[in-house]
């Protein structure tokens, strides 16, 4: 139990996925000016993170095991086609929120999030339960990063800042900010 | 299947306009760089240039999918139809993905070992998927592999720039060989997970700069 406790909030905190392990950037800088769709972002994400965390383990478990060099396609098939299901699923029953999402939902194949958390499950050989742990700590994280980064840039689009840091550098220099002080939790992981 | 259907290359809708290979190559490297200018591709640009060896394998390990995915896509770039191209651009590039990454594990185990999960998240840049679309689906295979290295070595030379800063200043060594006087204590920061953005924050900032007084000084001629 303790384990998989660890296991949350390691990768919710300790290892940030984006701003510790620099996974899911792509997003964090193109989707982060408003935080309502940062953090619906966010919470897509955590869904399909799930969802993969499920699928990479059948894989790992009945077929990669026959031919590990199949690894980087398979996975990338699976997430394809994951994100193409809930993204009709979505569009079946939850209409409105499918409408909120528009074309940041079937983006998220791309996000090297998803692909990270099948690779590093299978570095770390996690068992299911301590997989979908280890997605819901990584979705949740994620969702953290985004809001804090778009809370962040929403206060940025007020402030009167010298016309060469009006575009990416100074979003880049805040978040290097947010990530110091993610490292701040670092030496929570040195005691294990 | 839309393969009955050949069109003439420069008849594709949304097809780049015509240039010199000199210039599909240029392109890359300069205008439209893709870590300065597109800023394409930042997760791996971000992760693994803590040291200069790692962000010259990791730029030519892109480069050389860039170039074959390139070829490959635009080679077939009739064949393939348009509902599952998204899905047959990723396989092609994973193909080349995996190809790389035993390559690099066969000639460099270190340096593959340091990449670790990187090297297989290179399907998951981009600007990969972004050129197959954008610029190989639509032209021939010259300017495709042109434009592809162009693209590849503009990556690398950033990553090159960004992973010299971050290594001279975080441990005041250049690939390894020390560089800086014994009495320089290096900056640690730089070495970890903030100093990447505020390495390329600072890189943005001064390109955002000279771009700046560059334009300034046309204006006042």
């Amino acid at each position: 139990m303790s384990n998989l406790a660890w296991i949350f909030v390691s990768t919710m905190i300790v290892n940030n996925f984006t701003l510790v392990m620099f996974l899911g950037l792509c997003s964090f800088f193109g989707v982060t000016a408003k935080v309502e769709t940062a953090w619906r972002l966010g919470l897509a994400n955590t869904f399909v993170l799930l969802l993969t965390a499920f699928c990479a383990w059948i894989l790992n478990s009945y077929i990669l095991a026959r031919a590990p060099y199949l690894r980087t396609v398979a996975f990338i098939v699976v997430i394809a086609s994951g994100v193409q299901v809930t993204e009709m699923a979505v569009k079946k029953y939850f209409p409105v929120l499918f409408r909120q999402l528009g074309i940041y939902l079937p983006l998220i194949t791309t996000n090297c999030a998803i692909l990270g958390l099948a690779l590093f499950q299978t570095s770390r050989r996690y068992t299911l339960l301590e997989g979908i742990v280890f997605a819901l700590g990584a979705g949740l994280g994620l969702t953290l990063a985004l809001s804090l980064m778009a809370s962040i840039r929403e206060r940025l689009e007020l402030a009167d800042v010298p016309a060469v840091a009006r575009r990416m550098g100074l979003v880049l220099i805040v978040a290097s900010c947010l990530s110091l002080a993610f490292m701040g939790f670092a030496g929570m992981g040195s005691g294990q | 299947m839309t393969a009955t259907m050949p069109a003439p290359a420069d008849l594709v809708p949304g097809a780049p306009p015509p240039a010199t290979v000199l210039q599909d190559v240029w392109r890359g490297i300069g205008s439209e760089n893709p870590v300065v200018v597109q800023m394409l591709g930042m997760c791996p640009t971000m992760a693994v240039t803590n040291l200069v060896a790692n962000g010259i394998a990791m730029g030519l390990a892109t480069t050389f999918v860039m170039v074959g995915s390139g070829l490959i896509v635009s080679l077939f770039r009739r064949r393939i139809a348009n509902e599952v191209r998204i899905t047959s651009y990723i396989l092609i590039i994973a193909t080349f993905v995996t190809l790389a990454d035993m390559i690099l594990a066969a000639t460099f185990p270190v340096i593959s070992k340091a990449l670790g999960p990187f090297m297989p998240l290179i399907v998951a840049n981009c600007l990969l998927l972004g050129r197959a679309e954008a610029f190989a689906a639509k032209v021939g295979v010259t300017r495709a592999v042109a434009d592809g290295f162009g693209m590849g070595m503009g990556f690398t030379l950033s990553l090159t720039a960004l992973s010299a800063l971050r290594e001279l200043l975080g441990r005041g060594t250049l690939l390894g060989v020390p560089v800086l006087s014994a009495r320089y204590e290096p900056w640690v920061f730089m070495v970890l997970p903030p100093g990447g953005f505020f390495a390329l924050g600072l890189l943005l900032l001064s390109v955002a700069w000279v771009a700046g007084r560059r334009k300034r000084k046309a204006h006042a001629r």
